[in-house]
């Protein structure tokens, strides 16, 4: 096991530096910010000034050797527009980001099972066709789309939450959160109904069709034979044995969950990290860009080998490689 | 909708333990405005973009200052005036004092003129605005003199852009100094409470402010770039006001009895740079893909062939849907150097046909306009519809939309041969300087003249104007230059766009030209 992780963990310093590589090329390739930010009275020794200032007249391969050897000192640079170190940024940024990626894998883990359960333990009842048909909605509908019908419903026409922005926030482990006051959980319910819709949707299906395929198999019907309580039958044999699927695809789409907060982090004004690549992208601001990707490339490396423990816990057959070598 | 306000504003309070009462006298005198962009530094001299500008203005003040029409009007300088062709004299506002309660002297303002340069590495410095002044002196504590090396007219509106700081507080201190607030001590309308990066700026009102006392207590700058989060949060009652709406939610809101909407003609013209410099611009050929032998926009008919060919009217009331005025002069009629005189082309593609015959074009070409997607307002629309008017006499269009990000590099780097801008200028010989005057980068002329239009007639008159330091004097020759370079039609101006704001009915705004959304403008009715 510690050498499956060790050998993950320096896969990944590769897979690392080739992001920061392509990055650091693509946007040299799109052009700078100076063009976008200069004042418009600014003249053209003024623009020269400027880019000479932000290191940004040298050759790219010089530009990229100074952000090596800063970022392997742990500093990746100081954003072009908020003048303060990128990484500082993001982090600032990350917590209401997780906190809503949390809540949305929260209510998509917490309603999701359990419907995905009954809809496929009676999928010829009512309930489970309405589950079933609800769910296909939840695919299919675009996440802006929901996220404004949201709004207008509940928030303009109805006036019972807010429209968008986070809540007040306190302190908790250091860390800000809104979820500790009634008034910051009211500002999280639309935004993370609205992110967990899909992924709902997804352990939804993915949790009926399983449990419909573990209910055909030997050993439930053995179970059963044993006598043993239908709560246990469902819970221990059925349920322990269809997660596999459902807790790959939970720690996929929380990795995708959180870099893809964006359209609902927009919509909402929900000042997450999103928020702040899509400025950054807009100004060219190139340290921010950087960093940001680095730091979601570097979850879903972290979820992917957090999830392939998992499968080696809930399943004793598999062996995580290095182990068996 | 008003219970609905009350009881979120009540939720809002932190402090649960005031009383109701309390509460609700402090809703009452509660201002909460959502901004278009995002404020990324609190730091008045690190990046000139307009969001941090805005934002600065509600904490510090300049020397000059600019009122609703764009015009000069004094600031924390009472007076100014040339005293000899290199030397300006401000007489500084007697008796302000900065929120910590120290008082405003000159000092703080060599200081203020001095920090930009120190700021060296911003991707929008403010160093530009200070260039020119050579030496400064304190004649006195509420008088200063600045040299410049040349007799330079401008200095009075390049001070409108610099923000004066406490020396006490802001010496030695980082853009985060300022975005905490321990830096953030100016002599403006309100203080800093607190800067929640990109989500909301918290101001209490100065009270002892010199411009008279602000009807809030409190204001909320909200930062809400997305459009349908910025109506939605006005529709719902979370905020009191907004700027920047999308030109098709004007006529809802318009509709809506409980919304004002307050408008104003922006300073922001937008206008179509033609290449009149290469002899072959990239992507323009006849018809059949063949090159052509000569390049047309050389030809001034042929440019004012392609005025003529565009229905200004029919963009505005279209595209626009009436939230423009259609264009001809590159800066808008309240600014200093409109010429009315100059009145917006008229639409005529038969005489548009006539004049591309006659510059040897009979049958047209074939190029492509560029615009940005995400700049202006309505900015691909607006190259479309300028495609399809052009293609009526004869010249066939492609459009190519991209990012603001991509496409401003792209410009810079020649790669465009018809290309959209948009263009502010608080005054027309400033805006003739960057956008018709021979490029020169020793002289810092024709800046953003992509075409390369050259006329040295012009480059002698603005010479001239900048070099006049009484302002009737050059207004005068600001006109003279700008009837002269529009003659030739060095660009396609197009419209004006006018700058929105939409408010709760009780509200009202003093809309204004350069678009800044100021907390103190907004008044109860």
């Amino acid at each position: 096991m510690a050498a499956f992780v060790i050998r993950r963990l320096l896969q990944s310093v590769l897979v690392l530096w080739l992001m920061s590589l392509l990055v650091f090329v693509g946007v040299y390739a799109i052009g700078n910010p100076v063009d976008i930010l200069i004042n418009p009275q600014a003249d053209q020794a003024d623009i020269a000034r400027a880019i000479a200032a932000l290191g940004l007249d040298q050759p790219l391969w010089q530009q990229y050797l100074t952000f090596l050897r800063q970022a392997l000192l742990g500093d990746l640079g100081k954003s072009f527009a908020y003048n303060i170190p990128a990484l500082q940024l993001i982090l600032e940024r990350m917590p209401a980001t997780l906190e809503l990626a949390l809540a949305a894998a929260a209510v998509a883990v917490l309603l999701g099972i359990p419907l995905g359960l009954w809809a496929g333990l009676a999928p010829d009842s009512w309930a489970g066709k309405l589950i079933m048909s609800g769910s296909i909605l939840g695919f299919s509908l675009p996440t802006f789309w929901v996220g404004l019908l949201l709004i207008m419903l509940f928030a303009v026409e109805l006036g019972w939450l807010p429209s968008g922005g986070r809540g007040p926030t306190s302190l908790l482990l250091g860390i800000p959160v809104s979820f500790l006051s009634w008034e910051g959980i009211r500002h999280l319910i639309l935004p993370a109904t609205n992110l967990a819709l899909f992924k709902l949707s997804l352990i939804i299906r993915l949790t009926q069709a399983g449990t419909r395929e573990a209910l055909l198999q030997d050993y439930v019907k053995f179970a059963r034979a044993k006598g043993l309580s239908n709560a246990r039958v469902v819970g221990v044999h059925v349920l322990k044995n269809i997660l596999i699927p459902i807790v790959t695809v939970i720690g996929l789409e929380f990795g995708s969950v959180i870099a893809f907060a964006i359209v609902t982090e927009s919509i909402f004004g929900w000042p997450g990290m999103g928020k702040l690549i899509i400025d950054s992208i807009n100004v060219l601001d190139r340290p921010v860009i950087v960093a940001y990707l680095l730091i979601v490339v570097s979850l879903f490396i972290l979820i992917n080998l957090a999830v392939d423990i998992v499968y080696s816990l809930l399943d004793p057959r598999v062996r995580l490689g290095g182990a068996t070598d | 909708m008003a219970v609905r306000t009350a009881r979120f504003a009540l939720s809002c309070l932190v402090c649960v333990a005031l009383s109701l009462a309390g509460a609700l006298s402090a809703v009452a005198a509660e201002l909460r405005i959502g901004l278009a962009a995002d404020v990324t530094s609190l730091d008045p001299h690190f990046l000139n973009v307009a969001p941090n500008n805005d934002a600065a203005w509600h904490i510090f003040d300049a020397l000059v200052h600019v009122d609703a029409n764009a015009r000069l009007i004094p600031g924390l300088a009472v007076s100014w005036r040339a005293i000899n062709p290199t030397t300006w004299e401000f007489k500084l506002r007697k008796g302000v004092k900065f929120h910590d309660g120290s008082d405003f002297t000159a000092e703080d303002v060599i200081f203020s003129l001095e920090r930009p340069a120190t700021l060296a590495a911003s991707p929008g410095p403010f160093s530009g605005f200070v260039k020119a002044i050579v030496a400064k002196k304190i004649i006195d504590p509420w008088t200063l003199q600045l040299k410049t090396a040349v007799p330079y007219a401008m200095l009075p509106y390049d001070l409108d852009s610099i923000f004066i700081v406490s020396k006490k507080a802001a010496a030695g201190a980082s853009t985060e100094d300022f975005n905490s607030g321990k830096a953030a001590i100016g002599t403006g309308p309100y203080k800093l409470l607190r800067f929640a990066r990109g989500d909301r700026i918290e101001l209490a009102r100065n009270d002892a402010y010199w411009g008279g006392k602000s009807p809030w207590d409190k204001v909320t700058l909200r930062i809400l770039p997305a459009d349908t989060a910025r109506i939605a949060a006005l529709l719902a009652g979370d905020v009191d006001a907004i700027e920047s709406i999308p030109t098709a939610d004007l006529t809802r809101l318009k509709a809506n009895p409980n919304f004002r909407l307050e408008q104003k003609v922006s300073w922001r013209t937008m206008l179509l740079h033609m290449d009149q410099y290469r002899d072959h611009p990239p992507h323009l050929a006849d018809k059949a893909g063949k090159p052509l032998a000569k390049n047309p926009f050389k030809d001034a008919r042929v440019r004012l062939a392609i005025s003529k060919a565009i229905n200004r009217k029919a963009i505005v009331e279209r595209v626009m849907e009436g939230n423009a005025i259609a264009a001809g002069n590159l800066v808008s009629p309240p600014v200093f150097g409109h010429v009315a005189a100059l009145k917006a082309e008229s639409y005529d593609p038969q005489a548009a046909k006539q004049l591309l015959a006659a510059a040897g074009f009979p049958d047209g070409f074939a190029l492509t306009l560029d615009a940005p997607n995400d700049r202006y307002v309505n900015d691909e629309q607006i190259a479309q519809a300028v495609a399809q008017m052009l293609a009526r006499i004869g010249i066939r269009i492609k459009v190519e939309t991209m990012p603001a990000s991509v496409y401003f590099a792209k410009a810079r780097a020649g790669d465009f041969s018809f290309a959209l801008l948009g263009w502010g200028s608080f005054s027309g010989d400033l805006a003739l300087r960057a956008l018709v005057a021979t490029q020169n980068a020793a002289t810092g002329y024709g800046a953003w003249n992509w075409g390369h239009y050259s006329n040295p007639k012009l480059d002698a008159l603005l010479e001239q104007d900048f070099a006049t330091l009484n302002d009737d004097k050059r207004e005068a020759l600001a006109c003279e230059a700008a009837t002269l370079a529009l003659k030739d039609t060095p660009v396609i101006l197009l419209h004006h766009q006018l700058a929105s704001w939409a408010m709760k009915k009780s509200l009202t705004y003093a809309a204004r030209t350069d678009e800044y959304t100021f907390a103190r403008d907004f008044r109860p009715r």
